[in-house]
């Protein structure tokens, strides 16, 4: 018991993060991120409802999609697996959080269809821009990078933005 | 929809959404178990085809962002995500 919460709070720390200081919580919640991977071949968020085809899930594998916004918003993210350095001080209240997820779709959904052909930059960069969906990272070469150098994660979470 | 039920004092109709993967959700059944109240659950992550599918267009009824848990009593109450205090005001 610890290690596995010593492993992942060490790597969460190395990209600026940090994690809930309840190991046992935090331990249960990373064996079911393993079980999801066994279930869907994918670490799906173990508190949200997984459809089992990653294509479609993409934006909750975790660290999902919402993590940053959540962290900003209610000092932890959707599963309290990272949490703000406040709440870690005492200073903001640890409790349970609405999932933002589907209304999140829907804005993204109607501003896609509104905008279609908008976003073609008029700025002539030789390489496409690319923007990490999680973490924000960006960088501009012919394609994504295979891991976010950041958070970590893979290049199919990534959006072409210019 | 099949419900897991679990025994205790009568507190009215009680149903919690939850799946069996989420740390919320434990802290939920455990306080129900806690007060020892009656209940059923289902895990909806263990539902599968026409079940998932019943359980989700239950659970929109209640709660339109589909999220866990979400505790519904007496078809009329809804309490969404691990609220320690409205539950143990529901219930206790």
């Amino acid at each position: 018991m610890g290690q596995a919460y010593d492993n992942f709070k060490k790597e969460a720390e190395s990209s600026g993060y940090n994690v809930n200081a309840d190991v046992e919580f935090v331990e249960m919640l990373l064996e079911n991120i393993d079980v999801n991977i066994e279930r869907y071949g994918y670490g799906a968020c173990p508190c949200r409802l997984a459809s089992g085809e990653k294509e479609k899930d993409l934006d909750l594998i975790c660290p999902c999609d919402y993590r940053d916004e959540d962290l900003d918003n209610y000092g932890a993210c959707f599963c309290a697996l990272y949490v703000t350095q406040d709440v870690l001080d005492g200073k903001k209240k640890l409790t349970s959080i609405p999932d933002r997820r589907l209304k999140e779709l829907e804005l993204k959904k109607n501003k896609k269809t509104q905008s279609n052909e908008d976003n073609v930059s008029s700025l002539n960069f030789e390489f496409p821009v690319w923007r990490c969906k999680v973490c924000g990272y960006l960088c501009s070469r012919p394609k994504p990078p295979n891991k976010c150098p950041i958070c970590k994660v893979d290049a199919e979470r990534f959006e072409q933005i210019l | 929809m099949k419900l897991e039920h679990v025994d205790g004092e009568n507190k009215g109709n009680i149903v919690l959404f939850a799946l069996s993967t989420c740390g919320w959700c434990k802290k939920t059944r455990m306080l129900i178990e806690n007060l020892g109240v009656e209940y059923n659950y289902i895990y909806v992550d263990l539902t599968n085809g026409d079940e998932r599918e019943e359980a989700v267009e239950t659970l929109k009824q209640y709660n339109p962002d589909i999220s866990f848990p979400t505790l519904v009593i007496n078809d009329t109450d809804t309490i969404i995500g691990f609220e320690e205090d409205k539950i143990k005001a529901k219930l206790s």
